[in-house]
């Protein structure tokens, strides 16, 4: 399938869905851990990324596009720390996606620019409990299916299974950055908020590509 | 939940409607974005000062806007940061020529927020300055931590800062008083009960009745440690003690002493507290010159008590002591 601009319209719309759905999960996680509005912010701010989308006369006409008015919507919506990681992630994504349709490449782009994004705003490293935790596996996971000459859906579908994967891995970790770091060892046993919002944006990807999870 | 608010979407801007209709002499609410300012606008030649936050710390930040304080507050959705879209409009709003100081706490998404919205505004051509406040002690390492929070201390220095700036001290001068405060200035809080976010509905954390969390965050998070509920005299010095070996407060030195309440705590409760502190510190040969005690940095409706003891010299004696008209603090 052809990664272009109705597939990351469909991804942003699948993503929406996804926090929706997601939202008392993401509160909870966050209630245990952090301060409880994760999932509220990601809501208010994919709430608006859809009435964006709607209110468009006509679609972008690249994927650069696209990711680039989530950004936007994102930073200027969310707040707290998810605005700006997930806004500078989708953001740089947007500068290297400024192409009709992404191939095998085009999505191994995508992804660490993404990764680059939030690592460059929030200074966290894997094994931190963070987002990162699941980005860097997926990069990692994209890259090796890329080189191994998988079709860009199923390059999209390995980084969303390792993003799963990683986080899930967040769970026995010790918090060293962000809200959660306060609460040092008491934080392990949890699963990273930030790090299962992001499995569920790769997710949403993968599956508006078309990818099995 | 039981709470007064119609629907947990609209409690920020409800209450900032009231707000700004209660003080309509002191302030102006701009709405898209939303911001606070002084009623009067930016004074031709002054720093302008601005913080911001998450909400649900009333009075912080909006109740500290007006004369011999800030210019701005921006509040953001209840305990989430502002966007970079409204603080920098807001720090643009109040620039008078010379430059503005942003008062920033210590927590990740506001300084992600606030330092992407110093970018926005520099860009405008205003010059702007960034202060974090980081006076809690309960973060033990900051090695491995995101850095100590800012808590109650940050009304200390956005008062003594707001008066350097009301005198006319150019932006350096501003920064570099308020640095002073934050580098002097150290607090530690408890909580008896959590707090109820609206859009969460229920308690921010699970606290037996009998213990007390030592070491909260304004946001309702989990702290240092647990301990059973014991007198006020045994938790205040819990707090205090920390407080004043992290200062490492000398025999003879004169300090601020101010008792924050955190939404929930009577003013009766938060004296038995100050009386504890203050004779703990005279234990240690400190004086208190100056003291403060009120709900001034909140959690929402959280019962708890924070204590913040700010190491005094003449000249931050003096900008305390300089005249202040805000909602929230004024003599």
């Amino acid at each position: 399938m052809t990664l272009d601009v109705a597939w990351a319209i469909d991804w942003v719309r699948r993503a929406a869905t996804a926090v929706v759905e997601h939202r008392e999960e993401l509160v909870e996680l966050d209630r245990q851990i952090g301060d409880g509005d994760h999932g509220e912010n990601l809501t208010r701010g994919f709430t608006a990324v859809v009435a964006k989308l709607d209110a468009l006369a006509e679609p972008p006409a690249l994927v650069g596009d696209v990711l680039r008015l989530v950004a936007t919507t994102l930073m200027s919506t969310v707040g707290g720390a998810s605005g700006p990681l997930y806004g500078t992630a989708f953001l740089r994504a947007a500068k290297v996606t400024g192409l009709p349709a992404l191939g095998p490449d085009g999505v191994v782009a995508l992804l660490e620019a993404g990764l680059e994004g939030i690592v460059a705003r929030g200074k966290a490293v894997p094994g931190e409990k963070t987002m990162v935790d699941a980005w860097a596996p997926a990069v990692a996971a994209a890259v090796q299916a890329a080189e191994e000459g998988a079709p860009a859906s199923e390059v999209l579908g390995s980084a969303a299974r390792a993003a799963h994967a990683g986080a899930l891995a967040t769970i026995p970790l010790v918090a060293t950055k962000g809200r959660a770091s306060y609460l040092g060892e008491r934080s392990a046993g949890h699963l990273d908020p930030g790090a299962r919002s992001s499995d569920l944006l790769l997710a949403a990807a993968a599956l508006a590509a078309g990818a099995q999870l | 939940m039981k709470k007064l608010i119609n629907d947990p979407q609209d409690v920020v801007a409800e209450s900032l409607d009231g707000f700004a209709l209660v003080h309509a002499d002191l302030v102006r609410l701009r709405t898209d974005p939303t911001f606070v300012t002084r009623a009067t606008g930016p004074v031709e030649g002054k720093v302008g000062l601005v913080s911001g936050g998450g909400s649900g710390h009333e009075p912080l930040h909006a109740g500290f806007v007006g004369l011999g304080m800030l210019d701005a507050a921006v509040p953001g959705a209840v305990f989430t940061s502002p966007t970079p879209d409204q603080i920098a409009p807001a720090v643009t709003a109040v620039d008078g020529g010379a430059g503005v100081l942003t008062i920033v706490k210590n927590y990740t998404g506001d300084v992600l927020n606030f330092e992407t919205a110093a970018e926005l505004a520099e860009a405008e051509g205003t010059t702007v300055r960034q202060v974090l406040v980081n006076d809690d002690v309960a973060v033990e390492d900051s090695l491995y931590t995101a850095g100590r929070r800012g808590v109650a201390g940050t009304l200390a220095v956005e008062k003594i800062a707001g008066a350097a700036a009301e005198r006319g001290d150019d932006l350096d001068a501003v920064a570099a008083v308020a640095e002073r405060v934050v580098a002097n200035v150290r607090t530690m809080g408890v909580a008896l009960t959590a707090c109820t976010v609206p859009h969460v509905g229920r308690p921010s954390f699970d606290l037996p009745d009998d213990e007390v969390e030592i070491g909260i965050g304004i946001h309702g998070e989990p702290g240092r440690h647990r301990v059973g509920l014991e007198g006020a005299d045994a938790i205040t010095e819990h707090l205090l003690t920390p407080v004043a070996d992290d200062l490492a407060l000398a025999r003879g030195e004169k300090v601020l002493l101010l008792v924050n309440g955190m939404g929930g705590t009577p003013l009766s409760e938060l004296y038995v507290v100050y009386r504890r502190a203050r004779a703990l510190l005279g234990e240690r040969g400190v004086e208190v010159t100056r003291s403060l005690v009120g709900s001034y940095v909140t959690s929402l409706e959280m019962q708890g008590a924070s204590v913040t003891v700010l190491r005094l010299d003449d000249e931050t004696t003096a900008l305390w002591d300089a005249p202040v008209h805000t909602a929230a603090l004024r003599w």
